[in-house]
C-alpha cells in the first residue's frame, strides 16, 4: 500500500515567513501590473476590441494555440509513452534533446524548420505552427514525462492486453484518461507559451496577438497597455478554467492534482474494512 | 448466487497449458532453461521459488508479455507462441494493483467484455455477478483508491475472471496484502477456481501459499523445474536436496553412507531411501523436524539451545556434539518438561531417509540464507 505522502503541518514559525515570502512575491508581480492598469485605465479595455487588426491577431493566435497543442501532444504523447514502455534506457537521451528548443536562439530554429518544412507550408503561418512545436517540446514532454511516472505505466498497458484490448483502445481507454492532469498541464503550458510569444512570429513576419500589441504601442501606448492586460487576463481566465476542470475530475477518481510539472498522485487505499 | 456466471465459465474449463523446453535468456542470464510443464484442464500448479528463479518469466511467456527464445507453449495442444497477448484469452491479476484509476470496481470488471464487443447491458450484468462472486457488490460504483489492497486484488480477480479465460494467471496476487487478508483471499481464490475449473498458473515465493492452494507444485531454481509434485509429495518425497530445504523445515545431520546403502546418523544405522549423487563416505543426511526423536539425558548428545511453543507442537532447537544444530519438534506436553541448557539426546527412527553430499563448511550458511 502506498505510504501518506500528506506534508507535515508546518509550525508556527514557519507560518509567518510563509507569508512573508508571499507578500513580497505577490508586491513582486502585482505592483508592475496595476501601475500597467492604471496607466491604462479602464476605459481602454472596452475600445481593445475595435482597434484594427486586433480581431485579427487574436485570431491567428489562438489558432496557433489549437494546432500546436494538438500536433504536440499527438507527438508527444505517444513518443513518451513507447520510450518510457520499450526503450527506458532512451529516456535520458530523450529528456536531453527535449531540452534543446530552449538552448539554442529562436533563429536557429526558424531557419531548421525552414530547411526541414514543406514547400507549401513555408509561406503560410502554420510555418509558425511548426516552430511552436519544436519550441513547446520541453514544456510538453516534462509534463507527460511526470504524469508516466505517477501511474503504473507497464502493469495498466499490461492488464489492458490480457483483457483483449489493443494497443489504440489501451492508449484512448485506459492511458489517455489517466494522463488527464498530465495533458492538461502540458495543453496549459503550450497554450500559454503560443499566447505570449513574440520573437519566432516576429521574425516570420507574422502579425500574432503579441506582435499586434508590439506595433500597436507605435500608435496608441495607453491602448496598447490595455490589450496587454487584456491578453493577461485571458489567459489567465483560461488557465484557471483548465485548472479547475482537472482538479475537479482528479478528485472523483482520486487522481493527482494539476500543477504545471508534476502531478501530484493521491494514490493512497484507505485501510482494510 | 451468481449460476450463470457458474454455467458459462463451465465451458473453457477444459483448458490444459503445456509448456515444452521453453527458454528465455536476459543477456547472459537463463531466466528459464528449457522447462517443460502440463497442466491438465481445471488444475491449479503453482510455480514456487526464491526470486530469480525464473518463475515470473514463465508466467509472463504464458501469458504474452515475454517471447520464449526457443520452445512452445501450448494451449488445448495448439502452438500459442506467437499469438499476441491480447488474443490468448488469458486472465491475470498482477502483483501490484493493476485496476484502471479512471473506471469504477463495476467498468474494471466489464473492461475486457466491453473489449469483446458484449452489449452494454449484458456486461453490465455480468461485471455485477462477478462482483458478487468476490464479495464487493456493494463496492461496484467505487473507484479503485476508495477500496483496500485486499478489495483491489478481489476486483482484479473478477475482471480476470469476466472474460471466462482460458487460462488464470496469478502472478503474486497476495504479496501487497498483510497476513489476515492473505489467508482469506487465498482460500477465496482457491474456492472461485475449483468453482469455475478454471485452468490456473499460480507464481510465488510463498511456500504456504504454494502448498495450500495448489494441486501441484513447481519448485523452481535457476530457471529450471526441480520438481512438481502435489504439496504432499513434495513434502515427504522431495526429489532433490534443494526442494527439500526449500519447502518446510529441514535438518542436514552428518552422517557416514557405507556401500550396503545404510546410513550412520546420530549414533545409529537408517536405511537410505535415496543417495542420488551421493557417494559412499561422509554425506549429509535429510532430516524434518518431525522425523527426529529427542529425550532427556544427562550423557545426551546436544543440549536444548532454545524453544518455540507452536501450539500443540514446540520446536526445540538442539546443538548437537560437533557443532551440528537441528530442530525438533516434539509434543508440546513432553516439551514443557525442556528447558534451554538440558543436556537431551536425539535419535533418528529407522525410516528412510534422503542424503546428499556433504556440504562445506563455508558455504553452508550461505547456501542455507539462500533458501530461506
Amino acid at each position: 500500500m502506498a505510504p501518506l505522502t500528506r506534508p507535515r503541518r508546518p509550525r508556527q514559525d514557519a507560518g509567518i515567513w510563509r507569508w512573508v515570502l508571499l507578500l513580497i512575491a505577490g508586491v513582486y508581480f502585482i505592483a508592475p501590473l496595476a501601475t500597467a492598469q492604471r496607466f491604462a485605465g479602464f476605459s481602454s479595455f472596452s475600445s481593445v476590441f475595435t482597434q484594427p487588426g486586433f480581431g485579427a491577431a487574436l485570431w491567428l493566435s489562438a489558432q496557433l494555440a489549437i494546432v500546436t497543442t494538438v500536433i504536440t501532444l499527438a507527438i508527444m504523447v505517444p513518443t513518451t509513452i513507447y520510450v518510457h514502455l520499450r526503450l527506458p534506457r532512451l529516456r535520458r537521451l530523450l529528456e536531453g534533446i527535449t531540452i534543446l528548443p530552449i538552448v539554442f536562439p529562436p533563429i536557429v530554429l526558424i531557419l531548421g524548420v525552414l530547411q526541414a518544412a514543406p514547400p507549401w507550408i513555408k509561406s503560410s503561418q502554420w510555418l509558425l505552427g511548426l516552430e511552436y512545436v519544436i519550441l513547446a517540446m520541453p514544456f510538453a514532454y516534462r509534463a507527460i514525462d511526470a504524469g508516466l511516472r505517477a501511474i503504473d505505466l507497464k502493469t495498466l498497458t499490461e492488464a489492458a492486453s490480457s483483457l483483449g484490448s489493443g494497443w489504440a483502445s489501451t492508449l484512448w481507454r485506459v492511458l489517455l484518461p489517466n494522463l488527464g492532469t498530465a495533458l492538461m498541464s502540458a495543453t496549459i503550458l503550450i497554450v500559454a507559451l503560443v499566447l505570449g510569444e513574440f520573437t519566432m512570429a516576429s521574425l516570420d513576419l507574422f502579425v500574432t496577438f503579441p506582435v499586434w500589441i508590439v506595433q500597436f504601442d507605435q500608435l496608441n501606448a495607453q491602448m496598447s497597455v490595455g490589450a496587454s492586460l487584456f491578453a493577461l487576463y485571458v489567459t489567465w481566465l483560461i488557465l484557471m478554467a483548465i485548472t479547475l476542470v482537472g482538479t475537479r475530475q482528479a478528485r472523483r477518481t482520486g487522481r493527482g492534482e494539476v500543477s504545471l510539472f508534476t502531478v501530484t498522485t493521491s494514490n493512497t487505499t484507505v485501510g482494510e474494512s | 448466487m451468481a449460476t450463470s456466471v457458474m454455467a458459462q465459465a463451465g465451458q473453457p474449463a477444459g483448458t490444459s497449458v503445456s509448456l515444452r523446453d521453453v527458454t528465455r535468456a536476459f543477456g547472459t542470464v537463463r531466466a528459464l532453461d528449457s522447462m517443460s510443464l502440463d497442466i491438465a484442464p481445471g488444475e491449479l500448479v503453482a510455480l514456487l521459488g526464491p526470486s530469480g528463479c525464473g518463475k515470473t518469466t514463465a508466467l509472463r511467456i504464458v501469458a504474452g508479455f515475454e517471447h520464449a527464445d526457443s520452445g512452445e507453449i501450448l494451449i488445448n495442444g495448439q502452438d500459442f507462441s506467437g499469438v499476441p497477448a491480447a488474443r490468448r484469452d488469458m486472465g491475470m491479476v498482477f502483483q501490484s494493483y493493476s485496476l484502471f484509476p479512471n473506471m469504477s470496481a463495476l467498468d474494471n470488471v466489464a473492461f475486457g467484455l466491453r473489449m469483446r464487443k458484449a452489449a452494454p447491458a449484458a456486461r453490465r450484468k455480468r461485471a455485477g455477478e462477478l462482483l458478487e462472486m468476490v464479495g464487493l457488490s456493494d463496492r461496484a460504483r467505487q473507484f479503485p483508491h476508495q477500496l483496500s489492497g485486499g478489495q483491489q486484488q478481489r476486483v482484479a480477480l473478477a475482471r480476470a475472471l469476466a472474460i471466462e479465460p482460458r487460462v488464470l494467471l496469478l502472478d503474486e496476487p497476495l504479496s501487497a496484502l498483510d497476513a489476515k487478508v492473505r489467508v482469506q483471499l487465498r482460500e477465496q481464490i482457491r474456492s472461485l477456481q475449483q468453482r469455475l475449473g478454471t485452468t490456473t498458473l499460480f507464481v510465488t515465493h510463498d511456500q504456504e501459499e504454494a502448498l495450500s492452494m495448489a494441486d501441484r507444485v513447481g519448485v523452481m531454481r535457476s530457471g529450471r523445474l526441480e520438481q512438481v509434485a502435489t504439496p504432499t509429495e513434495l513434502y515427504s518425497r522431495p526429489a532433490t536436496a534443494f526442494v527439500a530445504e526449500f519447502v518446510g523445515t529441514m535438518n542436514r545431520v552428518p552422517g557416514e553412507l557405507s556401500a550396503d546403502g545404510t546410513v550412520a546418523v546420530l549414533g545409529g544405522g537408517v536405511p537410505v531411501a535415496d543417495a542420488r549423487d551421493a557417494v559412499p563416505g561422509p554425506v549429509d543426511v535429510l532430516v524434518r523436524p518431525e522425523q527426529l526423536t529427542l529425550a532427556a539425558a544427562a550423557d545426551g548428545n546436544g543440549i536444548v539451545t532454545s524453544r518455540t511453543f507452536l501450539g500443540p507442537v514446540t520446536r526445540l532447537t538442539v546443538l548437537l556434539d560437533g557443532d551440528t544444530e537441528v530442530r525438533v519438534d516434539v509434543p508440546s506436553s513432553q516439551a514443557a518438561a525442556l528447558e534451554a541448557g538440558d543436556a537431551v539426546q536425539v535419535t533418528l527412527p529407522p525410516v528412510p531417509v534422503l542424503v546428499t553430499p556433504r556440504r562445506a563448511a563455508e558455504t553452508a550458511g550461505e547456501a542455507a540464507a539462500a533458501v530461506r
